[in-house]
């Protein structure tokens, strides 16, 4: 989230697209709530079906699975058509007025795609997304150095066709109310409801917040899908105010938490890059490609660096590039439909399974449990035995066929165990071990570090280089180990003591770090996640009682704007809404008065004195962390820049993902249409994979002809993720026991089937069965004149536990996002029939 | 003492469920077997294990398309027939206005099932052979409430749904969410309870009329309840608990008809 969970409160305006808080995450619901009580915020919910979020909403619109481009491509052109964006931020916050390359063409030229295409490779070259440019020679008038600097072209008044603004403008230009509804099939007097109430949120003053998350995600387009919210945001002036934001709503408790310590194959801790074999040979190249010239990336190395020092402390030195060379190298895509194909495939040959039901959660599951038979072990980390951990006595499989051996490890609950989780708001909070644990079950971080420390023990004693990794490793969190001695490495520590240039001592060795604004590249300061330095150094609670910031449990509300900076530890720097420079007009004052969040104070200290020992003023102050130097002045250069994460300070309407600068809308991989927009009917760079396709088990891909149902897939209140944890419990099981299919009237009626029927649908890959719910909560669509039906199901189940029934990802297909390789669970073709 | 009142603002409940869930946890009731049916209301009936549940409802009106839910369970009437019928004073109105049941005073006759106008208590039979059994329902968690405790499922509604409260402010607190809810479009928005049976424990906040969410539009205390005490009741008992238990019924008569006397005039 750029937001906040409590920040909700602060909104004008709610659009829930792509996301199910009601049902997903209830306690969002509370401010929701305080939101339309008492701003009398307006509830928009954008969603395929009829959820108990629709329940509650202002304005309800339906669209076609797997169109969100196509719905928010048309809320752009219906926002710039009649002026409603946020004109004075748009010009100053927002790359609106650069001008782009000339030689770049867009999909109303190229008949969906963008210049630079490789069709073969199915990739882009960038070359022509660029910002057009200026290089002069400047001279320095005070030592007469003469050197070039590189501006980039902009026209202020945004009117030059080349502006990132005209050529958005012209973009969605195609993106018509008509067209729009021809595509997803929303009603066009509803999307002018939903653009009309949302739109109205780009007046100065007012602010909307979008809430998404697995319904944006889960498609070939998914990060398009995420960008395309993120540009409406800026042009509305929504991101970094107090109810505003692009704010995902993350499926589990603490999945930011492990997203932000790198659970992802391309990432290490604190978003910083994973290298790869091919583009960073050594440790000089590494830096080189990921630190740019300017924002506050530009301290790259000190994050990177430091990161090193955590790992393999004494070990890494600036002489063997802080023990670069110990990091493992990516070679290639290692996102999950990959790793399954391989275990297909028989060239993965052990699986270590902790906390996660990949026999029923991955998609083309028949596939993917086929490969589960080709490992020589799995090692599952579980509170129960999981289908997972029992996939070889699964209903069909003969135990004595399977050679894996399969390891099971009881695991401890989250209240049985001591640590921090994360929230969606960034928000760190420490929770105390509560219950002791039960049986044989162990802590993860016991189990782990046992792990680990019989690892390192049986390479002692070898002198081969590449066991230095294992044996240099830092590991060192007591016995039993300590989830604080962990966090505190996570947080960060003076790696050795620190003496200033006059020789003044500035930190000694192991000293706790306060903030990432200490690291350094010398090899001097350790931090396992630079962007949670901080969180575990002790802060004051409010009260004058300090504890390390992520226990805290302060109840003071400045402003009460719902921030609670005394209550844990948002990161980055306790900062609860990012960007929010931008909660300011471009002179520093708020936009209004009940958004006030941070503000320029001309006559505030800045603690800062000039060259004659009189104080500096002038300051950031307010109710928030700044996101933003604390004494750079609106009047100074950059000081209208409230995107310090971007090179060029501005928000990014003018992008470059995998798939374009500029959001465009693709079908799914199985659609029952043409792309209407253009003969480039997916998104042009994802991978299809193709093992063993038009097979019984393989990756086939249906057509219309034999496949004419959408079917997209979501989760319940009742029940977690893959069940793993639900679907064993008597009270949530006896609420939601077994599978069901959501059908419309309609189309129940077209095919004879009464509710509570049972009913087979099947996909180009498999068939499950199900009790038919036949429900006024989803209606056909119009798609291009044609009616297309749609139907939808939860995918918690399997055949363990309490609560059994078939698998829904029996269905669903192996293809990713063009950049996050995030399956597509949400969008794919399916027929449906009696049992 | 002062009497206390739950608000159940349907127009803020998600159906998430937490009160029943919270509810079965607080008064450790096992689960029951379910099985789905083609509908998201599961158990599909309160039962001696369920004492809440949520009810789900599809309704159009207007144009206006709502799927309701409805948290059921006891309504605390302060002119309860279940109370009236009770020959063993098991259920009592508490000292702030609940509903209570002493299950150990509970000879398991059913009446209070048999009359209630909103078929909410519900028998479990303890003993198949003896016939043992004992009533069983929503008692306002009334090991909770004289704590200065909310009930569990008041305590656990992630959306703010529920409230608790003396009545009194509990039902202006309904009032001014009804005026909310007609300012923001809901045309059939009404307040549920605040002179039913003399008025309910549980007052709700409807976003459509009380028979969308299966609920009965104009709830009647039993005529059948001053006959049934007159002549059915004492049948079921032997002769020896009809002499103990007829002096208590003929004051509880002398008590009811004075209550619905005054009950009458207030209607007028």
């Amino acid at each position: 989230m750029t937001n906040h969970w409590v920040d909700l409160k602060n909104s004008d305006a709610i659009f829930i697209i792509g996301a199910n808080p009601a049902e997903n995450h209830p306690a969002s619901m509370l401010w929701v709530n305080r939101a339309m009580d008492d701003r009398g915020a307006k509830l928009i919910v954008v969603d395929p079906r009829f959820t108990r979020t629709a329940a509650k909403a202002d304005i309800y619109a339906p669209l076609r699975s797997g169109t969100d481009i196509a719905f928010l491509g048309g809320l752009i052109n219906y926002t710039l058509e009649n002026n409603l964006h946020h004109a004075d931020y748009v010009a100053n916050y927002t790359n609106a007025a650069f001008l782009i390359n000339a030689d770049y063409k867009g999909p109303a030229d190229l008949d969906g795609l963008f210049s630079g295409f490789n069709a073969e490779k199915k990739t882009y070259d960038r070359a022509t997304w660029g910002y057009q440019t200026k290089t002069e020679k400047v001279t320095d008038p005070a030592t007469g150095a003469e050197t070039e600097k590189t501006t980039t072209l902009s026209d202020p008044t945004l009117k030059d066709p080349q502006t990132v603004f005209q050529i958005l403008k012209r973009h969605y230009a195609r993106y018509d109310l008509d067209t729009v509804s021809r595509i997803t099939g929303t009603p066009v007097d509803k999307l002018k409801e939903v653009y009309a109430a949302f739109a109205a949120t780009g007046q100065p003053g007012k602010s909307g917040t979008i809430l998404y998350a697995m319904g944006q995600t889960q498609h070939t387009v998914g990060s398009e899908n995420v960008r395309i919210m993120a540009m409406l945001q800026l042009l509305l002036g929504n991101i970094g105010v107090p109810g505003g934001g692009v704010n995902a709503l993350r499926g589990e408790s603490n999945v930011q938490g492990s997203t932000d310590l790198a659970v992802l194959y391309h990432l290490l801790p604190g978003y910083l890059a994973a290298p790869s074999a091919a583009a960073h040979p050594d440790f000089k190249a590494y830096l080189e490609n990921k630190t740019p010239k300017t924002s506050y990336w530009s301290n790259y190395p000190k994050f990177f660096v430091s990161l090193l020092k955590a790992w393999w402390g004494e070990a890494a030195t600036a002489d063997n590039d802080f023990a670069f060379d110990y990091l493992p190298k990516s070679a290639g895509d290692h996102s999950w439909i990959p790793l399954f194909e391989a275990m297909y495939a028989g060239t993965i040959k052990g699986l270590f399974v902790m906390g996660q039901n990949p026999y029923v959660c991955g998609p083309n599951a028949r596939l993917e449990r086929k490969g589960f038979e080709n490992l020589d072990w799995m090692v599952v980390m579980e509170l129960f035995d999981t289908e997972t951990s029992s996939f070889w006595q699964a209903p069909g499989v003969k135990p004595a066929d399977v050679k894996t051996e399969v390891f099971l490890l009881p695991a401890a609950d989250a209240v049985e165990k001591a640590g921090s989780i994360v929230t969606s708001g960034r928000l760190i909070q420490w929770r105390n071990k509560v219950a002791a644990t039960q049986g044989e079950s162990k802590e993860d971080i016991w189990i782990i570090d046992r792990m680990m420390k019989a690892i390192k023990a049986a390479y002692e004693g070898s002198h081969d280089a590449k066991d230095r990794p294992i044996l240099d490793l830092n590991w060192d969190y007591g016995d039993p180990p300590d989830a604080g001695k962990v966090a505190r490495e996570i947080n960060g520590y003076y790696a050795a003591t620190v003496t200033d240039d006059k020789g003044n001592l500035v930190a000694k060795k192991d000293d706790i770090l306060s903030t990432f604004a200490k690291l350094t590249a010398d090899g001097n300061t350790a931090a396992g996640c630079w962007i949670y330095t901080g969180y575990y150094a002790p802060a004051d609670d409010g009260t004058g009682v300090s504890m390390p910031a992520a226990k805290r449990r302060g109840q003071k509300d400045p402003g009460g704007m719902g921030s609670y900076p005394y209550w844990g530890f948002a990161w980055p720097a306790n900062r609860r809404i990012i960007y929010n420079r931008a909660s300011a007009d471009p002179d520093g004052n708020p936009w209004a008065e009940d958004k006030k969040l941070i503000w320029w104070d001309a006559s505030a200290d800045s603690g800062t004195k000039d060259a004659e020992g009189k104080p500096i003023l002038g300051k950031w102050v307010g109710y928030d962390v700044p996101d933003f130097a604390p004494t750079k002045a609106p009047s100074a250069a950059g000081g209208k820049d409230p995107f310090i994460m971007r090179a060029d300070g501005k928000g990014g309407l003018f992008g470059s993902l995998n798939e374009g600068p500029l959001p465009e809308h693709y079908e799914p991989l199985e659609s029952p249409i043409a792309n209407l927009l253009s003969k480039t009917q997916i998104n042009p760079v994802v991978k299809v994979f193709n093992a063993d396709a038009g097979k019984d088990i393989g990756d086939s891909v249906g057509t219309p002809d034999k496949y004419p149902i959408v079917c997209t897939t979501y989760r319940l209140t009742e029940h977690w993720q893959s069940g793993a944890m639900s679907r064993y419990l008597g009270w949530l099981s006896e609420a939601q026991p077994g599978m069901f299919v959501e059908i419309s009237q309609e189309l129940a009626a077209e095919k004879g089937i009464q509710n509570g029927g049972t009913v087979l649908v099947s996909s180009a890959r498999g068939q499950i069965k199900a009790t038919a719910m036949v429900t006024a909560r989803w209606k056909p669509y119009t798609i291009d004149g044609k009616t297309v039906h749609q139907i939808g199901m939860p995918w918690h189940f399997s055949w363990r536990g309490i609560a059994t029934g078939d698998s829904a990802n029996d269905l669903t297909p192996h293809v990713g996002d063009g950049n996050t390789k995030i399956p597509e669970y949400k969008a794919f073709l399916v027929d449906l029939q009696k049992a | 003492m002062t009497r206390m009142a739950m608000l159940i603002d349907t127009s803020k409940c998600t159906g998430c469920r937490g009160c029943q869930v919270a509810c079965k946890q607080w008064w450790d009731l096992p689960e029951t077997q379910t099985q789905q049916t083609g509908s998201y209301e599961n158990p599909t009936d309160l039962s001696p294990q369920t004492w809440t549940r949520i009810t789900f409802h599809e309704y159009e009106s207007g144009g206006r398309f709502q799927w309701l839910f409805l948290k059921q369970g006891c309504l605390h009437c302060a002119e309860a027939a279940c109370v009236d019928v009770c020959p063993t004073s098991a259920l009592k109105h508490s000292d702030l206005g609940a509903v209570t049941l002493e299950s150990d005073l509970c000879n398991g006759c059913g009446y209070c099932a048999q009359f209630c106008p909103f078929g909410i208590p519900r028998l479990e039979t303890l003993n198949l052979f003896t016939g043992e059994a004992k009533a069983t329902k929503c008692n306002f968690c009334q090991d909770r409430v004289p704590e200065g405790l909310k009930p569990a499922c008041v305590k656990t509604c992630p959306p703010g749904a529920l409230d608790w409260g003396e009545r009194d402010a509990i039902l202006e607190k309904a009032r001014s969410r009804v005026e909310a809810l007609k300012a923001r479009g809901y045309a059939e928005v009404s307040l549920y309870g605040e002179t039913e049976m003399g008025g309910l424990g549980r007052l709700y906040v409807l976003t459509a009329p009380p028979s969308a969410y299966g609920l009965p539009e104009n709830p009647q205390y039993p005529a059948s309840v001053p006959v049934w005490q007159e002549g059915v009741q004492p049948i079921g008992y032997g002769a020896v608990a009809l002499t103990a238990v007829g002096l208590g019924l003929s004051w509880l008569i002398g008590r009811r008809m004075a209550a619905q006397d005054s009950s009458a005039k207030k209607e007028e």
